[in-house]
């Protein structure tokens, strides 16, 4: 879009940059006509401007304050090529059927940003220009990455494909479960609950977000005892089992020490938080290429900045920026469980996690392709609020590179946690074998879960606790280009 | 013990018929078929040994079958998998892999605790049928 009123880049040098204000389409942020390289990194922002504010000015600030204006001019630009190093905000489109908001796509010269860092491109990207006061509210929607960028990240240390030939598991989900409840087991009761699990057939038992080292239990206790669970259910199975061991900590000393004590006790996975930072994850990501370590991510204290459609940065940028970090698994959300999340924008951030060429997909929200650059793929793990009864909806929506993640649905079993993590198993099985067998899963689920529960009790007793429940709320974050089904 | 590894292992063992429509699955979507038996389950034992080269040339489940119940007769007493390879770029690896025998008794695993400085323990597994008898004769 773009009216007659709309201001243009300034070309006399002298006006350009007399000393004072100038709107940041009058100083070369705005330009209809740009075609943007294929070495040009892009970004897809959502911006409100306050009222009165034009978008086209508005989307002019946001690449100038996310490059190199600041908010008067200086004559220091004459200095360096500032043209290009100027962000271009280049299409502004009104968001469908949401008046007051726009589309703003912003290219940025590849000489804008540091090789292999995420911290630089998110300092850039997001660093000033959400506090921005003629925007009442911004949010990243969406990046594209050239290859040659792409290519100075390491990416994920294992990959689906390499997890798959360690753990030995081929051709369906991954089972796990969070131990519970996550705050205040001693480390053997918390081991306890990790052996029972893992025996009972799922393939991980997890930390949660905020066990660390608390004064119920020290974090070597807890590697310990857990350690001894994994061991004991592997030989109990035949089966490689791992279980995430959190090494989420206050300093990156501490981290690696952690990491150094999992490894040696021979755990083939270790965890960490979202919240430790962009930088730390970059470094254990190194270190775990180091020490044949699969890499679990947490994605804590996102949906304080993902959820709201209007503001923040969308979960599928954060899923693209932590496959160039270099995550082997990350929490990309489940669609039906009690988490927020609608299917189809779901189903995007699985598919940034998974594909080696990603397309345009708008009615899953991605609005750019994207070259992988044959950076390995991340493991999305589906956790919070699933149960047996929805294991066709989990795998029609997600395929088999998932990692399906039972906390209460596994412990909470009437029969026991090995029961529950059997129930799951056998659940999971069936489920694959009829898919594979060429049934309609989606529609025949129920009948395939009530014919395995007629031999497998703990699935009888799994679907009679849990058969019903439903989290079946309006999503918030929801697709501008499709409607939003319900899969309850 | 019933070893678990594979796709399948949690539900009844497989009916040929079963098998096949796997299989079938299986050449459907452009893999490569092969069979593989062993005598030692170690859950770290990556390389059974190949009943042939997979498959790649045999597209029909009832001929690749007619294989899986030649390696039976031949390896009764052994375990043996069905395993399916994906070639294309971005997988190129193992795509599904399900159990389709298995020796009538499964003793199982010892779990082996070396205890070290501190509480640490170095943990390694044996497979009591490995431990009791040379390869060849072990079920």
């Amino acid at each position: 879009m773009g009216d007659m009123n709309t201001p243009t880049q300034i070309t006399d040098a002298k006006k350009r940059y007399s000393a004072g204000v100038l709107k940041y389409a009058q100083m070369g942020y705005w330009d209809s006509d740009y075609e943007p390289k294929p070495t040009d990194i892009l970004a897809l922002f959502r911006i409100t401007p306050q009222d009165g504010v034009d978008p086209i000015e508005a989307a002019a600030a946001v690449a100038g304050e996310s490059s190199t204006a600041t908010w008067t001019v200086v004559w220091t630009d004459r200095l360096t090529a500032c043209d290009m190093y100027r962000a271009k905000a280049y299409r502004v489109d009104p968001v469908p059927n949401t008046p007051g908001q726009f589309f703003a796509y912003v290219a940025y010269d590849l000489s804008l940003f540091e090789e292999g860092s995420i911290t630089n491109v998110a300092a850039s990207i997001i660093g000033n220009v959400f506090s921005f006061k003629p925007l009442k509210a911004a949010r990243l929607e969406d990046m594209k990455f050239p290859v040659a960028y792409v290519k100075t990240f390491a990416g994920p240390p294992t990959g689906i494909i390499v997890e798959r030939e360690r753990l030995d598991k081929f051709g369906r989900p991954l089972l796990g479960a969070t131990t519970k409840p996550k705050l205040g087991l001693s480390g053997r009761n918390y081991g306890r609950v990790v052996y029972e699990g893992l025996k009972g057939g799922l393939d991980f038992m997890k930390d949660d977000e905020n066990i660390n080292s608390q004064p119920f239990m020290h974090w070597r206790d807890r590697f310990l005892f857990v350690m001894d669970a994994v061991n004991k259910a592997s030989a109990a199975t035949g089966e490689v089992k791992g279980s995430y061991l959190n090494v989420t900590a206050g300093t990156m000393e501490e981290m690696y020490r952690r990491a150094d004590f999992a490894k040696d006790l021979g755990s083939v996975i270790i965890m960490v938080d979202l919240v430790v930072g962009y930088t730390a994850i970059q470094s254990l990501s190194h270190w775990c290429r180091q020490n044949d370590m699969i890499l679990h991510l947490h994605r804590a204290g996102h949906g304080t900045y993902t959820r709201q459609k209007n503001h923040g940065v969308s979960f599928r940028v954060i899923a693209k920026w932590m496959r160039m970090a270099g995550v082997d698994h990350i929490h990309a959300g489940t669609a039906v469980g009690k988490l927020e999340g609608d299917p189809m924008t779901v189903q995007g951030y699985y598919n940034v996690c998974r594909d080696t060429h990603t397309e345009v997909d708008l009615q899953r929200g991605i609005y750019f392709d994207q070259d992988w650059g044959a950076l390995k793929k991340v493991m999305p793990v589906a956790s919070g609020g699933i149960h047996a009864g929805q294991m066709h909806q989990l795998i029609d929506l997600f395929g088999d590179d998932v990692v399906l993640q039972f906390g209460g649905g596994t412990i909470g079993h009437p029969q026991g946690i090995q029961a529950g993590a059997t129930a799951n198993r056998v659940a999971l099985e069936a489920m694959v074998l009829a898919r594979n067998e060429g049934r309609n899963i989606k529609e025949e689920g129920p009948q395939i879960l009530r014919d395995a529960a007629k031999w497998c009790s703990p699935l009888a007793a799994a679907l009679d606790t849990w058969g019903d429940i439903t989290f079946n709320y309006a999503s918030t974050d929801t697709s501008d280009f499709a409607p939003t089904p319900s899969v309850a | 013990m019933r070893i678990t590894q594979g796709t399948f292992s949690y539900l009844p063992d497989l009916t040929d018929s079963q098998i096949a429509a796997q299989i079938d699955y299986c050449l459907d979507q452009g893999w490569a078929v092969g069979i593989e038996y062993t005598d030692d389950p170690h859950p770290r034992n990556t390389f059974w040994d190949m009943y042939g080269n997979p498959m790649f040339d045999i597209r029909d489940a009832t001929a690749i079958l007619i294989e899986v119940n030649a390696c039976r007769a031949t390896f009764p007493q052994y375990y043996i998998r069905v395993t399916a390879f994906d070639s294309t770029h971005g997988t190129e690896s193992v795509v599904l892999s399900f159990i389709v025998n298995r020796p009538d008794a499964e003793p199982g695993f010892r779990l082996i605790r070396t205890e070290e400085p501190g509480r640490t323990v170095r943990y390694s597994i044996e497979s009591y049928a490995v431990q009791a008898r040379p390869e060849g004769a072990r079920y």
